[in-house]
């Protein structure tokens, strides 16, 4: 795709250059060299150079913060995801977090050949059936354990979480022992051949397993498989997250909620709420907790404010003010709890709370957990 | 059929190990010509990414040596590639990628003989093992 295509393709001459997505975008906050309205209007002059061998351009969050303002529509993460696409193809990677790995493991997984040992963490504690039509996607976690265990997060717990609340609602998932990643890090960074193969990878085997439902726990995943996949593959299943199932099936089964005396927030994920617009589910799910105290910070809903980072690229000051700002959010309603369901997000805010601060800027505190930790532990011992 | 010949990629570190297969060649102490080797200042400065590229791009296995724990010339060099291969390893067992393909060995400067024994081995092994799953990509037609 050339630079005419995307524009094209984004309506991004539709742009009135009012500078609405500047003004509310969280990066141009702190690092004034961001601008997306600039980015838009180097496409529509034809400065390529100015827009794509840039490296801000994978500063953009894709958070869809800016979109919804746009009084001409113009949908600017889409406009970012297809010129990354232009960048990667000029040999334009950005500047990946954790040196790259996780992009690595994303193309190492595109072979054919490989043979995952990606269900070790799998005990007979949970009730797993080759099959049921219903399929519990694991997506990363087994490989962000060794990555993110400095952090004291597991990625893998909610995974067991999950899995544990699935069983006690009544549902034995079909586990994938040879799932590939969802690609979604590398369609949001531009390299659309890993994401195309890993993709046709994944529906082959969904399709071979025969699996009518797919559930996430990651809203990244999520929303690879239903807003992406379409467009790629042929993937004829339903697509939702843990939170739709719980809040759908919490209160019936006769399943009663142990109490858990907390105050608790709630981080929304951009792929999850901005993307996907589930909002009301994950409040209903913590809501139906006895014993919560459940409390909105300052930005919620569409206005919640990202975790600082998106694909694990260009993680730099202006991402860790930005964790700083929404952990201080959080500290300020005085929950004692902020729950998030995005491993991603996690792992972010996690990361920024190890950084020390200094005097003129403090890091806050507060205990992080993931929505299904959080109802595993309602719905029984842990 | 040729027979399989493993490829290598051996990150040493400048002072010891690089120092060890330099004496293995002045010496002429024979090894086997499998391995490719990528001088770093320290072994504590290898990268994970650096021995995932190695795999991306077709090493059958990967070689990281450095200085003994007491003789790094960085202090903790040693200690922080232990911490690093140790971490690697877990992930690249999800991968399904046999645990010999990556090795993580201490050669001083004056253990030539050791070097040579360590390619020497390593070579041993891989034979056995065949050729990396990720070596498929390269080779299967596009």
């Amino acid at each position: 795709m050339n630079l005419e295509d995307i524009v094209q393709k984004t309506k991004t001459y539709y742009c009135l250059e009012c500078g609405k997505c500047t003004s509310i975008c969280p990066v141009s906050r702190y690092d004034s060299g961001f601008s997306p309205r600039m980015m838009i209007e180097h496409a529509l002059l034809g400065f390529e150079d100015d827009l794509v061998h840039n490296n801000k351009l994978f500063s953009c969050l894709t958070c869809y913060t800016c979109q919804p303002e746009c009084p001409s529509d113009v949908d600017f993460p889409v406009f970012v995801r297809e010129a990354r696409g232009m960048a990667q193809d000029s040999g334009q990677h950005g500047i990946c977090a954790h040196s790259g790995q996780l992009q690595s493991l994303a193309r190492l997984m595109t072979n054919p050949a490989v043979r995952q040992n990606r269900l070790d963490w799998l005990s007979n504690e949970y009730r797993v059936s080759d099959k049921s039509d219903v399929l519990f996607w694991v997506g990363c976690a087994p490989y962000f354990e060794p990555i993110f265990e400095d952090l004291e997060f597991s990625a893998l717990d909610i995974a067991r979480a999950s899995l544990k609340t699935m069983n006690l609602l009544g549902i034995e998932p079909r586990l994938l022992p040879n799932e590939r990643c969802c690609g979604h890090d590398a369609l949001w960074t531009g390299d659309i051949e890993t994401f195309k193969k890993l993709a046709e990878h994944n529906a082959a085997q969904i399709k071979e397993a025969g699996v009518k439902k797919i559930v996430f726990s990651c809203p990244e995943g999520y929303r690879t498989f239903k807003m992406d996949y379409p467009d790629y593959v042929d993937l004829d299943c339903e697509v939702v997250h843990l939170s739709e199932l719980l809040a759908e099936k919490i209160g019936q089964n006769g399943l009663k909620l142990k109490e858990v005396r907390k105050k608790v927030t709630y981080q929304d994920p951009c792929r999850l709420g901005r993307h996907m617009g589930i909002y009301d589910a994950p409040r209903k799910v913590i809501e139906s907790i006895p014993g919560i105290e459940f409390v909105e910070m300052q930005h919620s809903g569409r206005e919640s404010i990202c975790c600082g980072t998106s694909a694990f690229t260009n993680c730099d000051a202006y991402s860790n003010a930005l964790r700083a700002e929404r952990l201080s959010e959080a500290r300020a309603t005085g929950a004692d709890l902020l729950i998030t369901a995005c491993p991603k997000c996690q792992t972010h805010l996690k990361c920024a709370m190890t950084d020390k601060g200094d005097e003129h800027r403090a890091i806050p505190k507060i205990e992080i957990r993931d929505l299904a930790n959080l109802v595993a532990e309602a719905i029984g011992e842990k | 059929m040729a027979e399989f010949e493993p490829q290598i990629i051996a990150f040493c570190c400048n002072w010891c190990t690089y120092a060890a297969a330099d004496l293995a060649g002045t010496s002429r102490v024979q090894y086997p010509a499998n391995v490719r080797i990528v001088r770093v200042m320290c072994s504590g400065m290898v990268n994970p990414i650096y021995v995932l590229k190695a795999f991306e791009g077709g090493a059958d296995g990967v070689l990281v040596a450095g200085c003994h724990l007491a003789d790094c010339h960085y202090l903790d060099g040693p200690n922080k590639c232990d911490d690093m291969v140790a971490k690697l390893r877990k992930m690249l067992h999800v991968l399904g990628l046999e645990d010999k393909r990556l090795r993580r060995e201490m050669v001083s400067t004056s253990e030539g003989v050791l070097f040579a024994r360590v390619i020497r081995e390593m070579v041993e092994e891989l034979k056995e093992l065949g050729p990396s799953p990720f070596k498929a990509k390269m080779e299967a037609p596009a």
